[in-house]
């Protein structure tokens, strides 16, 4: 166990705008079945320590390490074809496509058809779709277009999609976000078992701090730019400087305002 | 070197005009979101009604008076196009923006004509500035060193407007955020107005104050379009400073141009674009723009594939069409080849722009291409027919597989005006480099082999290929590329983080649509028996636009219905009446605000209405020359 490198090892990892310091020196690391959340206040760097990981921004130093091998400055589409599916905070589906298309691109481009020009799509591993439809429970709406669909189920799809390439680790950015508590619940639910299942390391971010002490393993706490607790639930609730950090939001279990603007 | 200042300083001399026109297109995208492509016809118009006041009008006074009165009637009829047209279609997709304004250019060049005659008219020397000043042996007009000083002056005033006044204050809030500057109960209905006026006035000043440099006619609103896109590319739309900057780069640029490449004198001006944009996809004073609105956004409406029962239909239409040599005599056929040749030119615009997204304003370009292809092979080359139609082609294939690398770098506004760009430069070397090309004389003599020179013949030779075409076109719809190519248009955030490269998918869609457009150009090289640099004009590529938007733009077979029921109704229109571009811009117009969806999407709509699942290829309507996969 010791000897095998982690699923994702995060070492240093540092971004500034201007002379804003947004993430300063992060590490951590995420083995393989373990649900870890990422938290902290608004503009604490949460948003853009995440799409440093994904590859949507490059960070000034440090490294992002995916199975041992370096993922720093590469492509989201790199990343994913590294074995890393995610969701968005704010859902992206392919809105004029069925919600079983949605998921057929997804499995056309992990099975490097993309430039297929003649295959019939339609009858692209309809099995499969069909199989990650049923998982996340949405196997009811697959000829539904996706655009009328309500949010909640879209985030669903979008789980959906992101297991198409049979991922290592997921990346959720807020998955619960925009949920009704009901629906958080039983979103967070279904991810922890598919991920225990079937062994895939979870990185999320998150505000509800119900979702967050339900369902991570473990948390990692960030401020102003920097990791200021790391541990199990118990652990980081009672961090007297998480809470200090969190009173100023109010009580550490009511801090559930939605992120604005990244960091 | 005396030679080479005078050059320079014709140069900036142009620019004052385009520099002019482009700001205004510039501030009421900034404030708008809708790229005026009328905005060539407010110069033009400008232009037109500053002759005419500047006859009756005399001395000085009435001179510049007249200039100034023209920029503000036009104002007016600007105000008036935005209370009545535009205010209709701000929230409607942008190719519709983009189509609607295009639509009132038509209109406002038939107009022209009717009001001031087809001459050119060439105007009164500016008073004051008739002479030319002597520099080193060179001829400098005084009028050129006025326009000079304009440019700056202007740039200033705008500046003055922006930031010191309330008005200036609340148009450049509203270029950052519109909701915000509604928010915070600004009157939006006036704001748009205003900044339109500003806008049209600007446009309107830069042609009026061309008439004593340049003869008034009624195909410079086009030539001044296109060259304002290329400036506003290459300084990034919403910026007064860029399109000032950029102004001054490409008129230089076309006066040293012509030194340098006297024959292609544009090539120049593409370099330096296709430079700035792949450094600067948003241009030298431009901002990345937020994800474009989607071109498709009117209905959703998943598309599958045909039935079995659709296909029999679509093929027994395809059978009835093929019965028309039997009854129809030779011009009928004649019409009946061209309109299979339309069939062709619009499904692959619809797989570019209903599939992929990307709604091409110059796809004529390769529809051209394939034709010279073609007629270079036949006429120089003197290979076979059947080895042209073949190998023609390939030349709209390249021509994609180049333009369409950098046109893919940019989506919506951006990727329409630069296709329109891209096409009016095709045209340019089609009409310049009169060795090659013949330029305006064309190349003649391009007939087609014995096998298939009766027209009947003819006819079934067109009608085979498009039936085939479509039949591939469709069958990608529905192939895993195809379901690429949709999944970037809906989500380029999506498809990026599912593993797909998605320029790379549009740009192979783009040679795709290219290559097919290049195969009707070479069927319709032999069908004319000639090539002509009208075979790649911007009304072409207007043409298929208007074809796949009449057919139903959200649709997979609108495209088939839409060129069979346009082209039949423009051959008869042209027959019909000499106002041809009146009508059909009308007609454009119309579409947009009235019946958006097209007929097709209509049709679909009412079979829904019904209860029930409608076919999108609709077999009722006469021949639909389609089958799926």
């Amino acid at each position: 166990m010791s000897v095998a490198p982690p699923l994702l090892a995060v070492e240093g990892l540092t971004k500034s705008y201007g002379g804003v310091h947004a993430v300063r020196g992060v590490s951590f690391s995420l083995r393989a079945g373990e649900i870890l959340a990422l938290i902290g206040p608004n503009g604490a760097g949460k948003s853009t320590c995440f799409d440093m990981l994904n590859g949507q921004n490059r960070p000034d130093s440090g490294h992002v390490r995916l199975l041992g091998e370096d993922t720093t400055g590469r492509k989201p589409r790199e990343i994913w074809r590294m074995g890393v599916g995610r969701t968005f905070q704010i859902t992206a589906t392919f809105a004029t496509m069925t919600v079983r298309e949605n998921v057929q691109v997804a499995l056309i481009s992990h099975g490097k058809q993309l430039y297929n020009l003649w295959g019939s799509a339609p009858n692209f591993d309809r099995g499969e779709a069909g199989r990650l439809l049923e998982l996340v429970g949405m196997g009811g709406y697959a000829d539904r277009p996706c655009g009328e669909l309500a949010y909640g189920d879209l985030k669903r799809l979008e789980l959906a999609v992101a297991l198409a390439n049979q991922p290592k680790l997921l990346l959720m950015d807020e998955p619960t976000a925009g949920m009704a508590p009901r629906e958080r619940v039983d979103l967070m639910r279904l991810t922890a078992q598919i991920a225990r299942e079937k062994s895939i390391g979870v990185l999320f971010t998150e505000h509800d701090m119900d979702v967050v002490f339900e369902h991570a393993d473990r948390i990692i706490v960030l401020n102003r730019g920097t990791l200021i607790a790391e541990g199990s639930p118990a652990e980081v609730r009672g961090n007297p400087q998480v809470q200090a950090v969190y009173l100023g939001e109010g009580l550490l279990y009511e801090a559930g305002h939605r992120e604005g603007a990244s960091a | 070197m005396a030679f080479y200042v005078v050059q320079f300083l014709t140069g900036l001399a142009s620019a004052a005009s385009l520099f002019l026109v482009a700001s205004g297109l510039s501030i009421i995208f900034g404030v708008t979101r809708i790229v005026n492509f009328a905005h060539g016809a407010f110069y033009m118009i400008g232009a037109y009604v500053a002759f005419t006041l500047t006859e009756r009008l005399s001395g000085a006074f009435g001179f510049w008076g007249a200039i100034v009165i023209a920029a503000f009637a036009v104002a007016l009829i600007g105000v008036l196009v935005e209370m009545v047209l535009l205010r209709r279609i701000y929230h409607a997709p942008e190719l519709f923006q983009l189509l609607a304004t295009f639509g009132l250019t038509l209109m406002v060049e038939d107009l022209v004509v009717l009001i001031w005659g087809p001459d050119d008219l060439v105007g009164r020397r500016a008073p004051g500035f008739k002479g030319a000043i002597d520099f080193f042996g060179q001829n400098i007009p005084s009028y050129d060193l006025f326009l000079i000083v304009l440019g700056p002056v202007v740039l200033g005033i705008l500046w003055l407007l922006f930031q010191r006044t309330r008005w200036g204050v609340l148009v450049r809030a509203a270029t950052q955020d519109r909701d915000m500057v509604a928010a915070l109960g600004v009157n939006q209905k006036w704001l748009f107005t205003s900044v339109f006026a500003v806008g049209v006035f600007l446009a309107a000043l830069g042609g009026a104050l061309q008439i004593p440099r340049d003869a008034v006619h009624h195909a410079m609103d086009l030539r001044i379009i296109v060259e304002v896109f290329v400036v506003v590319v290459i300084g990034g739309l919403g910026s007064i400073i860029g399109a000032f900057v950029a102004a001054v780069l490409v008129s230089e640029l076309n006066a040293f141009g012509i030194l340098i490449f006297p024959k292609i004198s544009i090539i120049l001006v593409f370099l330096v674009m296709a430079a700035v944009l792949i450094v600067r996809p948003w241009g030298l004073f431009g901002r990345p723009e937020a994800p474009a609105r989607k071109t498709p956004g009117l209905t959703v409406n998943p598309w599958r594939p045909l039935t079995s029962n659709e296909r029999l239909a679509a093929l027994a239409a395809l059978v009835i069409a093929a019965t028309l040599p039997l009854f129809a005599g030779n011009y009928a056929l004649t019409v009946g080849s061209e309109i299979a040749i339309s069939v062709i030119f619009a499904v692959s615009l619809h797989f570019l722009m209903s599939v992929g997204g990307l709604a091409s304003f110059g796809h004529a370009a390769y529809f051209g291409l394939g034709a010279y292809g073609v007629a270079f092979l036949a006429k120089m080359a003197g290979l076979p027919m059947i080895v042209c139609l073949l190998l023609g082609p390939l030349l709209g294939c390249m021509g994609a597989a180049v333009f369409g690398f950098f046109a893919v770098q940019l989506s919506g506004v951006y990727f329409a005006m630069l296709t329109l760009a891209f096409a009016q430069i095709v045209w340019s070397i089609a009409f310049q480099w009169v060795s090659v090309t013949g330029g305006d004389n064309g190349i003649l003599g391009v007939w087609p082999s014995s096998w298939a020179a009766s027209p009947s013949h003819f006819y079934w030779l067109s009608l085979g290929v498009a039936a085939l075409v479509t039949i591939a076109l469709r069958a990608m719809v529905f192939s895993p590329f195809g379901y690429a190519l949709r999944a970037t248009r809906d989500s380029l955030l999506r498809s990026e983080a599912v593993g797909i490269n998605a320029k790379r998918i549009q740009w192979t869609a783009f040679v795709i649509a290219g290559t097919t457009a290049g195969i009707g150009g070479a069927l319709f090289a032999y069908l004319k028996g000639s090539v002509f640099p009208d075979n790649l004009g911007i009304s072409l590529s207007v043409d298929a636009l208007v074809m796949v938007l009449l057919g139903g733009v959200e649709t997979v077979s609108g495209a088939v219905i839409g060129a069979i029921v346009y082209k039949a109704l423009n051959i008869w229109l042209v027959s019909q009446t000499d106002l041809s571009k009146l009508v059909l811009g009308g007609f454009i117009v119309l579409i947009v605000v009235v019946f958006p969806k097209g007929i097709v999407g209509m049709l679909e709509m009412l079979a829904h209405r019904r209860g029930k699942t409608s076919p999108p290829g609709s077999p009722l309507l006469a021949k639909p020359i389609e089958s799926a996969e």
